[in-house]
């Protein structure tokens, strides 16, 4: 009976999920061209290697999910990460440096929220503008130089955060399964969760069934700057250093992740599941080709096939349903 | 008002509608509906809103297909499944919400999509702007063809409209309510181009709520009534009185179950309210009561209700909820005081359509729902949810399907479950009863009753005014964005309450 239920689940979580579907088939194949592929430590190193890319890509389904969305995110790993690179070196704590991190990443999204709900300018013009703003800022912050985290216990403690193991499995893959719940119990177990869909799926309605709106649209940038802060600390502990040039074009690849997760550009539709689902076809794919040997060149053009190919499978069975 | 035609020409329709039948869904909006249209004659269509003029007028330029019926034109059958094939055939339709691209120039638009071409392939501008004018001369109207559309007035757009289905060589032009949103000397200005255009031959076809007009402007009337053709004769031998009725003239019998009131205190005054579309509206209303609201499509009650439940900001005057005086900036504002609109469009600002029928349902009573953090109690949502489906009778095979998916009746009677579900004390209904079938009409009216049993005081919206006489205790007509009329349930009839809405909306007669 159980085994039933149990299987009729799996198979209802196929159908709904598409990208699902499409991160089984790649593990397989991959499988079955490479020996490497499916082994205990590539799996891990997978998981870790997808572990950014999903943080930030989960903070902007939430932007994704009111219809708008954030150019934004790597500019502003870079420059939350560089915070914490120079908090560290200074000789901060984690516990000190990491918060703190994460709120100047929130404060980055909330002034682009600012303006998009107050400001009323369309969300892609107002995040190109924080990306390049951003951007400039790491440059002038940091001078072009890497900063180091430098030596000694604190920096030791903040390096486990990228680099460290808790029962054989990196500490990365802890905070991105940690960030995923707290997502999923956000969005589909608060008011606030609730709100956002209704501001995605129809703002008018939204607002006539009493949602503050703007308020809503603030924190959504804000909670994307945040992950994206966290995914900048994460990559700055591994790197034991803050790059000016972090997080390029990170943004396009979360921005996949959620799409190929099935979460609507339009808003109002789609899941946090599907988003680290998302980021997960993206990381095996490229260690997929990376094993096979593909260059690099190639990975990008396998990549924007599979994005694709999502996308139109997600855009069919929507029209046709 | 003499034909040119001689007099066999003018004995053949040009265009014959026959047997017209349409339905969406399960609502039947069109029923065996005959018309003729004749060359050189304008014809008036008259009718209720939602008396299905629109939609006959969508059939007859390719924009919906009928059901039944067939369609004649010069006594040879035709079929028209896109407006573009209509177009070809020589019918243009000039809708209520203008088709023009305001950042091009009106010349542009005129000939938008069909531009003239140089030997080289590019724009002929010289010939399309030389071509505009003599158009727009034809008109007798003094428009620059290279002047943006957005920098024209309302007439002048119409103009350019009707410019452009004259470059198109249409014999039959149809206007949605051309001068609804025309000040009085552009409405002059279109009536002399009708003339012009009817001289020339043309069929018109004119839909319009203001009476005057129909006698002024026309040479036949044809009424419609819930989707059916009541009357088509010439307007000499037709007045307003009749006209009137034979647009609402409907049996009341006991469609409305009306229960008389047991009016508490007065919890709604309203003094001098002026925001955009309301020029001067005073009311009080009290609890237990339901207080009708009648007149025209855009005579201001939609954005009445928008002011007052904090959607739009009120220019001036004052607003009392249970006598303490409130400025509402946003409808949150109005939920926490206890007032609710349930807006007319619930497809547009109603229900998000995409989402499940729960999901809605509990969308505004939400923090009711939930503990700290904003968790919400599952358990305690879904036996509300579950509470307001049996209750409202709404037929659904699961609360986690998409509202969508829910006849017109049903998706009401959800956008209705979703307002009164934090309880509120008043409750603004804007036309709670469109795209509803009957079925469900009742069912809606008796939870009116219910509301007022409650003792919650009821602002009922209604373009139908059997409907408005049949519910309310007391009915205000407005006009303009002016209350033009207030009625007992007594003294209310539907022959008072449109003069009281049509009169004061003619042009010639303010």
């Amino acid at each position: 009976m159980t085994a039933i239920t149990m299987n009729r689940s799996a198979v209802r979580l196929l159908i709904d999920n598409k990208a699902f579907l499409a991160l089984v088939l790649l593990v397989v194949v991959s499988a079955a061209m490479s020996d490497n592929f499916l082994t205990g430590d590539n799996l891990l190193n997978v998981l870790r290697q997808t572990s950014i890319n999903a943080i930030i890509a989960m903070g902007v389904t939430f932007v994704i999910l009111t219809a708008g969305i954030d150019l934004s995110v790597g500019a502003v790993l870079a420059l939350s990460g560089a915070f914490a690179a120079s908090m560290t070196a200074s000789g901060l704590a984690p516990w000190i440096s990491v918060p703190g991190s994460i709120a100047a990443g929130a404060a980055m999204g909330m002034v682009s929220g600012l303006f998009v709900a107050f400001g009323r300018i369309q969300a892609f013009v107002v995040t190109l503008v924080a990306m390049t703003v951003v951007r400039g800022a790491t440059l002038v912050y940091t001078d072009g130089r890497p900063i180091s985290i430098g030596g000694g216990d604190v920096a030791d403690a903040f390096w486990q955060l990228g680099g460290g193991y808790w029962m054989g499995i990196p500490i990365p893959i802890y905070l991105m399964f940690f960030v995923f719940v707290l997502c999923w119990a956000v969005l589909h177990h608060t008011r606030f969760g609730r709100h956002v869909y209704a501001v995605g799926g129809n703002e008018q309605v939204a607002r006539l069934s009493g949602i503050n709106v703007n308020r809503i649209k603030v924190s959504v940038y804000a909670i994307a700057g945040a992950c994206a802060a966290l995914a900048g600390v994460v990559l700055t502990a591994r790197l034991g250093s803050a790059q000016p040039n972090a997080g390029m074009t990170y943004e396009l690849d979360a921005i996949a992740a959620v799409v190929i997760g099935g979460t609507s550009l339009m808003g109002g539709r789609g899941r946090i599941f599907g988003t680290l689902v998302g980021a997960l076809v993206i990381g095996v794919l490229n260690n997929a080709l990376n094993i096979l040997g593909v260059s690099s060149y190639f990975q990008m053009i396998a990549k924007g096939a599979v994005i694709l190919l999502a996308v139109l499978i997600d855009s069919r069975s929507q029209s046709s349903s | 008002m003499t034909s040119t035609e001689t007099p066999i020409e003018a004995a053949l329709p040009r265009m014959a509608l026959q047997g017209i039948g349409k339905s969406f869904g399960a609502v039947t909006v069109l029923q065996d509906v005959d018309l003729d249209l004749y060359a050189g004659h304008v014809l008036a269509l008259a009718g209720e809103n939602g008396a299905g003029k629109s939609t006959l007028m969508k059939v007859l330029s390719g924009v919906h297909q009928a059901d039944a019926g067939a369609i004649r034109l010069h006594g040879r059958e035709v079929r028209f499944t896109t407006p573009r094939q209509a177009m070809d055939a020589g019918i243009a339709i000039i809708h209520q919400e203008l088709n023009l691209v305001p950042t091009l120039s009106a010349g542009e638009n005129i000939f938008l999509g069909r531009e003239p071409l140089t030997p080289w392939g590019s724009v002929d501008w010289r010939r399309l702007f030389r071509e505009a004018t003599a158009l727009l001369e034809e008109l007798e109207q003094p428009i620059d063809p290279r002047a943006p559309v957005s920098e024209l007035s309302i007439g002048q757009q119409q103009m350019v409209e009707i410019a452009r289905a004259l470059s198109l060589d249409a014999e039959i032009i149809v206007m949605d309510e051309p001068t609804d949103a025309l000040t009085d000397v552009e409405t002059a200005v279109l009536e002399r181009v009708v003339a012009t255009l009817r001289a020339a031959g043309k069929s018109l076809v004119l839909i319009t709520h203001r009476l005057a007009e129909i006698f002024r402007m026309c040479d036949d009337v044809a009424v419609l009534r819930d989707g059916r053709l009541v009357h088509q004769g010439p307007t000499a031998e037709s007045n307003e009185d009749r006209l009137i009725q034979q647009m609402v003239g409907r049996e009341l019998a006991d469609r409305y179950p009306y229960e008389p009131p047991e009016a508490g205190d007065v919890v709604l005054e309203v003094e001098h309210l002026v925001a955009p579309g309301v020029e001067d509206v005073s009311f009080t209303a009290r609890a237990g009561e339901v207080l009708g609201f009648g007149g025209l499509m855009g005579a201001g009650r939609t954005e009445m209700c928008r002011a007052l439940c904090g959607d739009v900001a009120r220019r001036a005057g004052r607003v009392r909820v249970k006598g303490r005086e409130v400025r509402f900036t946003s409808p949150r504002q109005g939920l926490e005081a206890g007032l609710v609109y349930v807006p007319e469009d619930r497809k547009q600002s109603g229900l998000v359509l995409e989402h499940s029928v729960a999901d809605n349902m509990s969308l505004t009573a939400l923090p009711a729902f939930c503990g700290p953090l904003g968790v919400i109690r599952h358990g305690r949502e879904a036996s509300a949810i579950a509470h307001y489906i049996e209750a409202f009778r709404i037929k659904l095979s699961d609360a986690g399907q998409p509202v969508k998916t829910l006849s017109g009746g049903n998706q009401q009677k959800v956008s209705l479950a979703k307002a009164l579900m934090p309880e509120p004390e008043i409750v603004i209904l804007d036309e709670p009863t469109r795209g509803v079938d009957v079925g469900a009409k009742r069912e809606i009216y008796l939870l009116i009753n219910r509301l007022k049993r409650e003792g919650k005081c009821v602002l009922l919206i209604s373009s139908e005014m059997p409907e408005l006489i049949g519910l309310s205790d007391r009915i205000l007509v407005l006009a303009n964005g002016h209350i033009s009329g207030e009625f007992t349930r007594d003294e209310a009839t539907q022959e008072k309450i449109m003069t009281a809405a049509a009169h004061v909306a003619t042009p010639m007669e303010t």
